[in-house]
């Protein structure tokens, strides 16, 4: 099958410095893929160049097989690419609706296709005759995705288009847009820096670190099963254990427990999420006291003293629990328990 | 987080060809008049320099130029800043009327402004006459851009001394004063470089500076040689000046250190003791520097009656400056325009060499742009002598910073990342340009067209000696009816000239309060 768009050994830098290296990966037709990483690492570049605002030093980009840079070139407005900035970067001297049909054709520039447009976003058709400065960013950013939908775009470009939102309006804005995005069947691509954004939004998740893919899968996978330490504490809360591997089982100060086979052995270090450490008031087995809790409403953040086993140094582990626990407090002694498997990462 | 600014700036796109080929050709134009001053130095040969310039005349020509600007200067600084910190740091009653009317003398050409002295007050002259006429023709180029600063001040910075035990004075001289430097230093530059330019004025009140002498040497003589000369020590001046102004503002950047928006300042209590004083300086001020001009061209507008609006030269007159003043600013804004694009596009040592090479070809004296055009055209383009090219060349050479301020901010209110989105709209880059960049553009381009025609409404020394035979102006209709002492006959140009330059106050007023500086 052809992808809606491949990008091979992409390679980029400014004034000698790289920012790009070696890129490549293939995104289905239809799908959603998030590229996260943290600020600096070229993510935001590489948007730039499938755009095709700039173009890369080596290597190819092609849109549904057709190469658009690298061995040939052609200019973004001939590219069947949509492309919604961070600020939404509206015409300020045009209306919402003279935004929205500023790239389509004069004859097709009618009242009941902005309409239609502005209804997709969630907006009123009555917002066609306001100004942009006269939206709150949530409604700009809608305009601007309605104004990159209109030519009916074979891929969307997305460049962190809810970091500028609060938090309440980012969530609600970012269900909007996954919706419509879905409904028209347009394949995808955001970047962000916002990792919970990444997980929830796209079906297949690219971590970028230092210019380099770091790993690329679906959100389970790379939540689960990260490719390196790095990568795990990038995309979520993450307890490291020192450990040794014999077999399929880790000794560490949480007790033996089961490791995903990765061809480790011996000392190396392991990973655990926060809700894979389970807490219980009753201290039998592997046991520890709460040292610390930071409240967090619906959640909160247990650090936890564990008691020395198995000639382990002394350790503090977080763990997640709900914001209802109050028998947990301070000093209280609580049994700990590991559930599902660690994964295993070489010193 | 990841759309750092510094991306925009290494993902700095080629610089075009063609435009930075038609930027230097313009700044090359623009650099003729000094060529042609340090070309005709070197021509005539160090004997015959020297015996035109050291004797006593020019001794005197010096003494009263540097008089003047060393008087002038310091008196439209303290005007300007006094005026200033009135109107946006105090309560004085009436401060928004006040903030206006002090901008306003600028709609005044101080040729007309030293008109309506002379006839107010025949024995006016001399040197104290200059420094009068020209203080209150100029404290608004201190008083705008020290306002401007004055209202952009974080105020949480006085408040800071206030708090470290500062008396309110001592904030005024220790932390105000030196944070209005830039402002300062490039109003007083502003200030010199007309003092050193201006002619009509002078010629009004008797007062011999450089400009006057080089313009009575050519007329008179037709002594190109001599002119040139002085036009040498006036030059050699003004680079003084730039060099000068460079040296007080220094490196530095009095920017606001920290994140969020300025808080307006809470304006100081005068009181009952310096209310009224503060009012009664204010009200001197205006009635000085507006007042007695607009009574002076009313009374003899009244005297002449209606005879004196003679409808045929008058309408004449107003569209050959309308002409001149289009012309004019079609041909300056489209050559500053690459320069303007480089500067924002394209930032970097090329285009501050651009800038600079505009800017210091510019702040010559009309007098020497008008005397190197006049040689340049008799001596190779012949036919041009005194044609309307050249004249509109001389414009765009005097003028083409205005436009290249206008321009730069204008261009710098279209993001790249607007053309950006238009492209990804399936516009072609070109297309993009004329149909986002250019249109946001629009406004400021429309108030670097009016501030240059404007500058020509009012331009009187290269007119006169450019123009080709038979032209008539408004300044130089103005000019020679004044000169034939038929003051009644003259005020109509002067109320048509005060006219058509309120705009440009205006504008020059708006644009006060988004940027700082002129």
């Amino acid at each position: 099958m052809t992808y809606a768009l491949e990008v091979q050994r992409l390679d980029k830098s400014y004034d000698g410095a790289p920012v790009l290296r070696h890129i490549a990966f293939g995104v289905e037709p239809g799908s959603t893929t998030a590229i996260v990483g943290p600020s600096g690492c070229g993510k935001t570049t590489l948007l730039r160049l499938i755009a095709g605002f700039e173009k890369p030093d080596n290597g190819t980009i092609s849109l549904t097989g057709r190469v658009v840079a690298g061995d040939g070139w052609m200019p973004p407005h001939r590219r069947s690419v949509g492309y919604v900035a961070q600020d939404g970067a509206l015409f300020p001297h045009a209306t919402v609706g003279a935004n929205i049909g500023f790239g389509l054709p004069r004859r097709s520039r009618k009242n009941s296709t902005i309409s239609r447009l502005l209804e997709m976003v969630s907006l009123d058709p009555s917002f066609a005759s306001r100004r942009p400065d006269q939206l709150s960013g949530g409604q700009q950013q809608r305009v601007a995705l309605a104004r990159a939908l209109a030519r009916e775009p074979e891929l969307m470009l997305l460049d962190e288009p809810f970091s500028a939102l609060d938090a309440g309006l980012r969530a609600t804005t970012r269900r909007i847009v996954a919706d419509v995005l879905a409904q028209a069947r347009i394949t995808t691509i955001l970047v962000t820096h916002d990792q919970p954004e990444a997980l929830s939004f796209a079906d297949q998740v690219a971590v970028m670190s230092d210019g380099r893919l770091a790993q690329i899968g679906t959100p389970r996978e790379i939540y689960a099963t990260p490719i390196s330490i790095a990568t795990a504490q990038f995309i979520g809360d993450a307890v490291i254990l020192p450990a040794h591997i014999d077999g399929n089982r880790a000794r560490c100060a949480l007790g033996d427990i089961p490791v995903a086979l990765n061809n480790i052995q011996g000392k190396c270090q392991i990973m655990l999420r926060p809700e894979q450490i389970d807490v219980t008031t009753n201290s039998i087995g592997i046991t520890g006291t709460v040292a610390d809790i930071e409240y967090l409403g619906s959640e909160m953040l247990l650090a936890i003293q564990v008691d020395t086993t198995n000639n382990a140094a002394p350790q503090m582990v977080t763990v997640r629990r709900l914001g209802g626990a109050t028998l947990l407090t301070p000093g209280k002694r609580i049994g700990i328990r590991v559930l599902g498997e660690a994964i295993a990462y070489r010193n | 987080m990841d759309a750092n600014p510094s991306r925009r700036v290494t993902a700095r796109p080629h610089l075009p060809v063609v435009l930075a080929a038609l930027a230097v050709m313009v700044v090359a134009a623009a650099v003729l008049p000094l060529g042609y001053v340090i070309a005709a130095t070197i021509d005539t040969g160090w004997s015959t320099a020297a015996a035109l310039l050291f004797r006593p005349r020019v001794a005197e020509l010096l003494t009263n130029t540097v008089l003047l600007v060393v008087v002038t200067v310091p008196i439209c600084v303290a005007v300007g800043v006094t005026a200033a910190w009135l109107v946006e740091r105090t309560q004085v009653p009436g401060a928004t009327v006040w903030a206006v009317l002090l901008a306003a003398p600028l709609a005044v050409p101080a040729f007309v402004n030293s008109y309506s002295w002379v006839t107010a007050v025949p024995s006016l002259g001399g040197l104290s006459g200059g420094v009068l006429i020209a203080s209150l023709s100029y404290f608004p180029l201190v008083y705008i851009p020290a306002a401007a600063t004055l209202r952009r001040l974080d105020p949480a910075v006085e408040e800071s001394a206030r708090a470290l035990g500062a008396t309110p004075w001592a904030v005024f001289f220790r932390i105000v004063l030196p944070q209005l430097r830039v402002a300062l230093a490039g109003g007083a530059l502003l200030v010199s470089l007309h003092l050193l330019a201006e002619y009509g004025a002078f010629v009004f009140i008797r007062f011999d500076t450089f400009t006057t002498a080089i313009f009575e040497q050519y007329q008179s003589t037709f002594n190109g040689t001599a002119a040139t000369m002085l036009a040498g020590v006036l030059v050699l001046l003004c680079l003084t000046l730039l060099v000068i102004e460079s040296v007080v503002r220094g490196s530095a950047r009095y920017a606001r250190i920290g994140p969020g928006v300025a808080r307006r300042a809470v304006p100081a209590q005068l009181g009952w003791r310096y209310t009224p004083i503060s009012l009664l300086f204010l009200a001197l001020v205006i009635v000085a520097s507006l007042g007695v001009p607009i009574v002076s061209v009313f009374r003899w507008l009244a005297i002449g009656g209606w005879a004196v609006w003679n409808w045929d030269v008058v309408g004449s007159t107003l569209t050959q400056t309308l002409g001149f003043g289009l012309a004019g600013a079609a041909v300056t804004c489209v050559l500053a325009f690459p320069i303007a694009w480089i500067s924002v596009r394209h930032p970097g040592r090329f285009s501050r060499g651009l800038e600079s090479s505009t800017y210091i070809s510019s702040s010559l004296p009309g007098i020497v742009v008008a005397l190197a055009l006049v040689t340049v055209s008799i001596r190779y383009l012949h036919p041009l002598y005194q044609s309307v090219p050249v004249v509109i060349a001389a414009y765009a050479l005097l003028f083409v910073p205005r436009a290249l301020v206008n321009l730069r901010a204008g261009l710098a209110q279209a993001p790249v990342g607007l053309e950006e989105a238009a492209q990804s709209l399936g516009v072609a880059p070109l297309t993009a340009i004329v149909r986002v960049t250019l249109r946001l553009a629009a406004p400021a381009t429309a108030a670097a067209g009016a501030l240059v025609f404007l500058g020509i409404v009012t331009e009187l020394t290269a007119t006169l000696l450019l123009a080709p035979t038979g032209t008539r102006t408004l300044s130089m209709q103005f000019w020679s009816l004044s000169s034939e002492i038929d003051y009644a006959g003259a005020a109509p140009y002067a109320l048509i000239m005060i006219v058509l330059s309120l705009p440009m106050t205006y504008v020059l007023f708006n644009q006060s309060k988004k940027a700082a500086g002129l």
